[in-house]
């Protein structure tokens, strides 16, 4: 049986259509994606993400760990400072992508709920000294989105949420309730990410619902939370990238930073040339209305060039974008197309992400 | 709600309409639901045979991409040219706009349809 978050009432009482995901029972939809994607690009959306894994390091070793499971510089991060990185195997390839927050007594590494076994027994295995805490059940993760989302927080917390940076977190209070407040997302707008306790998650929810209303703010699913990241250019692991992919393989070297000191698979990721990895990670815009859909193969010139990683209709743009991995050695300017159930769309590489917010909105 | 009265379903949800020799055909408000918002229709040319049973085009919605199949045999007479730029209109009106196909000379035979009860039945509805 599929586990259940602490808001599991609420979207059953909202009457959203279920999923499993991430060995969870997750809405994938409130009223529609199209409804809910469009709400968080011009007003507010609320979502329960109590799914994803929090895990805790502290004590004296907290930072040397981390530092070694994470490819990203984590000695860089004051105290409610945060980064995006990804921890490797040995041998390079992406065991997780995850957010790592600077706490006052350690650090918190949030992961994907698909992957918390597995990432909970490789940090296990890779903590040594280090004292080590699986608290994702303890911990509820809701996210306010959108272009209202600073207005509406701001106005329902003591401290001055307006001016907390990007990639940045605080302690502070929500409608009453203790939270950890992030300026973080994964929609490619402006927002929060509030870390509370679980038993104070339905109560927030509601207020938050409650506030929000008439702002416009509406619950959304899993649904509109992939097209929104696609949009946003932002990688989803398991369909972008896996245990063989290395991050230069999937565009995310920018997270790798060897200059930093050894870390699990430093070796391996120092001898790849980050301008030209394995695979090319690009996005392209599709011809048509057609969705390119992962594991579609991608042609170049007609021949197999790789395969379509994460497709989707955007409704921000109008069109049908996806992402997709490239063979090494497919020119940058080669004229490709995706197979889509037979059926071969014409395809044009453009700059990530798909969509940018305006900026000052 | 519409008046079925007159709708045949197939298991997979496809509807039809007859009306002397002419069926026109669509999915189930069942089926739309289930799909969610609709983004593309893959429809055969005018004058094509379509077979009761076997695929006739493609329907995707952002969350999956599924094979469309004719409730009866016979040659198309007409496309829903509407849902070239508002494949939404499946989403919105299953029954009515968002019709997919007439077909000519419509034949049920080798289909086996059911009525109204008997597809509410089936879906659980």
């Amino acid at each position: 049986m599929a586990l259940r978050t602490p808001l599991y009432d609420r979207h059953i009482a909202a009457g959203a259509r279920m999923v499993e995901f991430g060995g969870f029972d997750m809405p994938l939809q409130y009223s529609t994606i199209r409804e809910e994607h469009v709400a968080v690009r011009t007003r507010c959306g609320i979502f329960d993400l109590s799914h994803m894994g929090e895990v805790r390091f502290t004590g004296d070793l907290a930072l040397d760990v981390v530092q070694r499971l994470v490819t990203n510089d984590v000695a860089r991060l004051e105290v409610g400072g945060a980064l995006y990185g990804v921890m490797c195997h040995e041998a390079g390839g992406i065991v997780d992508d995850v957010v790592v927050y600077r706490e006052a007594g350690g650090y918190m590494v949030v992961i994907n709920a698909a992957c918390r076994p597995k990432d909970v027994a490789w940090m296990r295995d890779h903590s040594d000294g280090c004292d080590f805490e699986d608290v994702g059940d303890a911990i509820a993760l809701l996210a306010v989105q959108g272009p209202r989302a600073v207005g509406l927080i701001s106005g329902m917390c003591p401290d001055d949420a307006a001016a907390l940076r990007p990639f940045h977190c605080m302690e502070s209070v929500v409608a009453g309730v203790r939270a950890t407040v992030s300026r973080t997302g994964y929609t490619g707008e402006d927002g929060f990410e509030l870390y509370v306790d679980a038993a104070d998650a339905s109560g927030l929810w509601d207020a938050l619902i409650e506030a929000g209303g008439p702002e416009g703010l509406i619950p959304c699913g899993l649904g509109a939370r992939d097209t929104l990241r696609l949009e946003a250019g932002l990688r989803l692991y398991g369909q972008d990238m896996d245990d063989d992919t290395d991050p230069f393989s999937c565009a995310l070297g920018w997270t790798v930073k060897l200059q930093k000191g050894d870390f699990i698979g430093s070796e391996a990721l120092a001898r790849l040339d980050p301008a030209h990895p394995p695979r090319r990670f690009v996005g392209i815009e599709l011809e048509g209305r057609a969705i390119a859909r992962h594991g579609q193969r991608v042609l170049a010139a007609g021949e197999p060039a790789g395969e379509v990683t994460s497709g989707t209709y955007s409704f921000t743009l109008d069109h049908s974008i996806a992402t997709a991995s490239l063979d090494g050695d497919v020119p940058a300017d080669a004229e490709l197309s995706v197979d889509i159930r037979g059926t071969v769309a014409a395809a044009t590489v453009v700059p990530l992400p798909f969509y940018r917010r305006p900026k000052g909105a | 709600m519409a008046d079925l009265s007159n709708y045949r379903f197939t298991a997979s949800h496809e509807w039809v309409r007859v009306e002397g020799s002419t069926a026109t055909v669509g999915i189930s408000d069942h089926a739309q639901a289930q799909l969610g918002d609709v983004i593309f229709l893959e429809l055969p040319a005018v004058g094509t045979a379509v077979t009761a049973g076997t695929k006739f085009g493609a329907i995707e919605s952002v969350k999956a991409a599924s094979d469309l199949y004719a409730p009866v045999s016979g040659t198309v007479a007409e496309v829903n040219a509407a849902l070239t730029e508002r494949p939404e209109l499946v989403n919105s009106d299953p029954y009515g706009e968002g019709w997919m196909l007439r077909v000519d000379g419509a034949s049920a035979e080798g289909s086996d349809l059911l009525d109204e009860a008997g597809y509410t039945k089936l879906v659980g509805a």
